[in-house]
């Protein structure tokens, strides 16, 4: 059975529906890519992965998220744990008004951790994971909105790793970064994803067929299609998903 | 939406003909181009020579304060008057030390009550209150703010003197005997500095509130939920995310109200007392310059010297209130600052 698995998931902003019946598993360890157009329910459904949307007062989940197959909707689910599981990488890089280290160390310290050289330690690995160790290991204790925007991102995706997530949900990760921290975001995630369940919405149809090893194809809030990334870009069976990947609909 | 896709018939008429690299014919240049440039300078001039006339009341009040209070200044040394102690109109002396302690006592009191219960509301309302709660309460704080300061007066009269008075006084003349500043010197009517206070506490409130939590609502909620993403609790976010974003707002917030109870008359005059001493507690009534100002000018003018001893206390209090505005603007670039680090 897959580490996470959707189960009939309804949701609705103010009686609204924002995504209709949805039901599927997410392969491990493989990035795994939600497309369609805007407004079809993609930013909706990852942030329901980590319960981001309890955020909003005016929504409405229903259905199951199966996380190791505990119900992470049930009334007792540990929402702090949930969400260290599901480290989240935003569309615009949100650092946290503090230093390049303190960024980083900020999740294993609400989580206990206190030793100096077990922070120090986390601080190195994470940001050599993210690959940005080398153009800021000289100067950890500068705040981190000094950094440029695509520095920025692989902080945060330094500080995600950081609490050793499970699986890392990415909402257009790439959407607001210059083409070269872009690619070399996206050269993460193929790395990433030896060690890490990747869900990464995007609506870059190229972004989705160089990194998707699983395509997931929303429309209007309903799951329209999902299965290997290969055999549905060169062959999806229904006629939406052919339109998309035609770029009739967008 | 190019125009070639357009009908011949609606595209403009330069097009038509292919003229349309060439200059514009001299019957469509538009008329009154002078007109038009003087009017712009008119209006330049009239806008800058209002700012300026604006920036200039605040000098030329500082200078009339400043020229009306020559005659008790050429008297006594500045010095002597600031920490005089004695204020006796008849025999010249004015001393200004218990109306500037009074003041500061009672606001410096009525921001330590009020910070503390207005910070958390504004977190509350911005962070946690779901918005059908807001929004009934959000109008009602804003009311409050609108309220006279006379009813807040009355209020404390009614009210809070009571209190004070048959509740307060007694139980910390009981509880609190010995200890400095808590406990009453004598029996205590009620008006005093601590009534004063928390009549201006109330009265800073809506103001302190509405700004906290408009600072608080402008921290961008992505930066929040990057922290809860990481696995914080609301409050842990709130402490180390939003609030420290929102800190140089929050100060302002604070100073806004510091500088409307240090300023504030009415309200004040009619419940602390207005005895010209130095308060030995709580409990004793209090003398703050504004009040001291309102309840005496055009009153026993005949006395020499008097009027103007007055309008050098205004001045005082202006200074004063303008050395705040300053420390202020200082603290603000301090944490400004810090908040981006």
């Amino acid at each position: 059975m897959s580490h996470i698995s959707v189960r009939n998931l309804t949701v609705a902003y103010n009686g609204h529906p924002a995504l209709r019946d949805v039901s599927f598993d997410i392969p491990d360890r493989q990035v795994t890519a939600i497309i369609g157009p805007s407004g079809c329910g993609k930013t909706t459904f990852l942030r329901c992965l980590n319960r981001l949307i309890d955020v909003n007062n005016s929504v409405r989940v229903q259905g199951q998220v199966l996380i190791d197959g505990e119900d992470i909707f049930a009334p007792r689910a540990d929402v702090m744990s949930l969400r260290r599981k599901m480290g989240l990488l935003s569309q615009k890089p949100q650092v946290l008004p503090m230093s390049i280290f303190d960024n980083v160390t900020y999740g294993p310290r609400l989580h206990g951790v206190r030793k100096r050289a077990q922070l120090e330690q986390i601080v190195e690995r994470c940001l050599r994971m993210a690959s940005l160790w080398d153009e800021v290991s000289g100067r950890l204790r500068a705040p981190a909105a000094e950094l440029s925007v695509g520095q920025q991102q692989r902080l945060c995706l330094a500080r995600g790793l950081a609490v050793q997530p499970e699986a890392l949900l990415c909402d257009e990760p790439t959407a607001s970064l210059d083409p070269i921290s872009a690619q070399s975001i996206e050269q993460l995630f193929m790395e990433l994803k030896n060690d890490y369940t990747v869900v990464l919405v995007t609506h870059i149809l190229r972004q989705a067929r160089r990194l998707a090893d699983y395509l997931v194809f929303f429309y209007m809030g309903e799951l329209v299609e999902h299965g290997p990334a290969q055999q549905m870009l060169s062959n999806p069976s229904d006629p939406r998903t052919r339109k998309y990947l035609e770029g009739v609909i967008s | 939406m190019s125009s070639s896709s357009a009908p011949p018939d609606m595209q403009p008429p330069q097009m038509r003909d292919g003229a349309s690299a060439g200059p514009p014919i001299d019957a469509d240049r538009p008329t009154g181009g002078r007109l038009r440039l003087v009017m712009d300078r008119l209006v330049t001039g009239a806008v800058s020579a209002v700012s300026v006339a604006v920036a200039l009341l605040t000098v030329s009040l500082v200078v009339a304060l400043l020229v009306r209070s020559l005659p008790v200044l050429g008297l006594q040394s500045l010095a002597e008057m600031i920490t005089g102690t004695v204020w006796h109109p008849l025999q010249g002396k004015f001393g200004f030390w218990p109306f500037i302690v009074g003041t500061l006592w009672v606001t410096v009191l009525a921001m330590l009550l009020a910070t503390p219960a207005c910070i958390l509301t504004a977190i509350y309302l911005a962070e946690y209150a779901a918005t059908g709660l807001r929004a009934v309460v959000r109008p009602m704080i804003d009311v409050l703010a609108g309220i006279p300061s006379v009813v807040y007066g009355l209020f404390g009269v009614l009210v809070i003197v009571p209190l004070v008075r048959d509740r307060l006084a007694p139980a910390a003349a009981e509880h609190l005997s010995g200890v400095p500043l808590l406990a009453p010197g004598k029996v205590s009517t009620g008006y005093c500095v601590l009534a004063a206070a928390v009549v201006l506490a109330l009265m800073v409130t809506p103001v302190i509130i509405s700004v906290a939590e408009e600072v608080l609502r402008g921290v961008s909620p992505g930066v929040r939920e990057a922290s809860l993403s990481l696995g914080a609790t609301r409050w842990e976010t709130v402490k180390h995310v939003s609030f420290r974003i929102a800190m140089p707002g929050l100060i302002a917030a604070v100073v806004l109200g510091f500088a409307r109870a240090f300023g504030e008359t009415m309200a004040v005059l009619m419940v602390a007392g207005n005895v010209a001493q130095l308060p030995g507690s709580l409990f004793d009534p209090a003398y703050p310059l504004p009040a001291l100002i309102a309840n005496n000018y055009g009153e026993m003018m005949s006395i020499p010297l008097y009027d103007s001893a007055l309008m050098l206390g205004a001045l005082i209090l202006l200074v004063v209130v303008l050395i705040f505005n300053l420390l202020a603007e200082l603290v603000l670039i301090w944490a400004r600052r810090r908040s981006s680090q």
